[in-house]
């Protein structure tokens, strides 16, 4: 068997063996029901969800403001990282400043959000940004601060203004920390959609969970994790395939650890 | 950075004169705060000249290859370019560094191209400009590899065609291959000689190794020990070309530059072991 049929079978027997035990756990009476919900309940609530439109009208908005989110996070971390990677006086600055914003838990600014741009879409956008921006930014500054300096002196020999410089040395050169960091981010965009929707909003998965959490209905509260797990893989995926094909011209070496 | 500042007097009228030196340094003295690399240097390099500077590390001889540049401005002296003073950024030089700089994320075709694409070209036009070079190289085929696919010998091919492309009047080499194994060495060494021998353009060799300075230069100058070092021989090499760097090692008539040379360059790494330990 191939290493990639082997990992799968795996997968597979865990899954399948950690499941079994906890629906036996629950039908022997081991596990409280009411805690935690037999696996074949959850499945059948998700079922049922996937055969209604309202789950997929919580999943759209779910994914408009990850993807929002994720979009508006990574343009201002990268323009930013960009930017003080390439100005030490500014980023000497603005050290602490960013040292002090990026120290903050990001839930407590929800209800400031929700203050600001209410209930809807925007305040879990803004959640996501604040989380998203930071991991871009840090991604990008290392990146440019880690160019090679034969490479920098030689393609200003070779006549490289400063625009030249930025388009073909410094942002190929980030690019690499930025790509690894999108799978980051993109986990991100989703905690802050879902954490913004959970704690106030009238859609999307977070809220569904958050409503399920009020009525003490553990199976709706599983069922609603299930769901946000299989987007999450979802879009995870996506970015890995966008990894790949932007970054063709790296040894395979390094790019091997992901198979 | 370059455009703010001012261009070279050489570069503005590249034919102003042929016949003058192509680089001459009168009492040029270069140092970094009490630091003192060169004093009082002298040198021309008549146009089309191989010249290979040799010395001890630490003898400043990047220094000098800075100063042509333009990069780094000497304390006092002047230095003329083709009759013209020096000021600003020299725009006609190329300049190889010891390691090549080939951009990782460019196919080998890209790398050759980046300088034309620099200088306002597009994309195809630079490209088209760089085909030829793959030939000359002898990288026919391998155009759309990834540097990361190359062998060293292959990256400093690329590096020699992305500097040679920009046709400088002035190349500057700094130990360009002293990071290859002896083989691939004297290929490239060939190669460089063959190239040059098309172009004939002015070339300052920087190297610590006497045989390599020999078999490449028409001149070969050694420089004293540093700091405040200066060139203290000056030797001409009337060996016949074209040369083939591996043979020409073995005759009479390099084994005696040879000696003749190394009596000259010995004291002076000497000299610069003595004061390393001091």
């Amino acid at each position: 068997m191939t290493w990639q049929g082997r990992v799968r079978t795996w997968q597979l027997t865990l899954l399948v063996l950690v499941l079994a035990g906890w629906e036996l756990g629950a039908a022997t009476g081991l596990i409280d029901p009411f805690f935690l919900p037999r696996p074949s309940a959850i499945l059948r609530r998700v079922v049922a969800w996937a055969g209604s439109a309202d789950v997929y009208n919580d999943l759209a908005i779910t994914l408009t403001e990850t993807v929002l989110a994720f979009g508006i996070g990574t343009l201002l971390g990268v323009a930013a990282g960009l930017w003080l990677a390439l100005a030490p006086f500014a980023a000497a600055v603005a050290d602490p400043f960013i040292k002090a914003l990026n120290a903050l838990p990001r839930v407590i600014l929800a209800p400031i959000f929700a203050l600001w741009f209410g209930l809807g879409i925007l305040s879990k956008v803004a959640l996501g940004v604040t989380l998203v921006a930071f991991v871009a930014f840090f991604n990008t500054y290392q990146g440019v601060k880690e160019v090679n300096p034969v490479v920098v002196a030689n393609a200003q020999i070779l006549g490289a203004g400063r625009g030249a410089m930025l388009r073909h040395v410094y942002l190929p050169a980030a690019a690499t920390w930025i790509l690894s960091s999108l799978r980051a981010s993109i986990g991100f965009a989703v905690i802050g959609a879902v954490v913004g929707e959970y704690l106030g909003s009238a859609a999307g998965i977070g809220h569904r969970i958050a409503e399920a959490d009020g009525l003490f209905d553990a199976v709706g509260v599983f069922a609603g994790m299930t769901v946000l797990s299989a987007f999450v893989l979802l879009l995870d995926g996506c970015v890995s395939l966008l990894e790949r094909r932007l970054v063709t011209w790296r040894a395979p070496a390094l790019n091997a650890n992901q198979g | 950075m370059g455009n703010a500042m001012a261009i070279g007097g050489y570069g503005a009228d590249r034919h102003s004169d042929t016949t003058a030196d192509a680089v001459r340094f009168d009492g040029v003295t270069i140092g970094f705060g009490d630091f003192i690399a060169v004093r009082d240097v002298d040198l021309s390099v008549p146009p089309g000249e191989f010249l290979c500077i040799v010395g001890p590390s630490g003898c400043g001889k990047s220094t000098i290859l800075n100063v042509i540049t333009g990069l780094l401005k000497p304390r006092t002296g002047t230095v003329t370019l083709s009759g013209q003073t020096l000021r600003g950024l020299n725009r006609d030089v190329g300049y190889m560094l010891q390691q090549d700089g080939l951009l990782p994320w460019r196919t080998v075709l890209d790398n050759i191209a980046l300088g034309p694409l620099f200088k306002g070209k597009p994309k195809a036009e630079a490209r088209a400009l760089a085909a030829p070079w793959l030939d000359k190289i002898g990288m026919a085929g391998v155009g759309e590899r990834y540097p990361w696919q190359l062998s060293g010998g292959m990256r400093k091919r690329v590096g020699l065609a992305q500097t040679l492309i920009m046709q400088p009047r002035i190349l500057l080499m700094d130990e360009p291959f002293s990071a290859l194994d002896i083989h691939t060495r004297h290929l490239m060494e060939n190669e460089l000689l063959r190239l040059w021998e098309e172009a004939r353009s002015t070339v300052v060799f920087i190297t610590h190794d006497l045989e390599e300075a020999i078999s490449l230069g028409d001149r070969v100058v050694v420089m004293a020990a540093g700091p405040a070092s200066h060139p203290v021989a000056s030797f001409a090499i009337d060996l016949p070309r074209p040369r083939d760097v591996a043979e020409i090692r073995l005759t009479e008539p390099f084994l005696r530059l040879h000696r003749d040379i190394w009596d000259v360059l010995r004291g002076e790494v000497m000299r610069s072991h003595t004061t390393v330990r001091a």
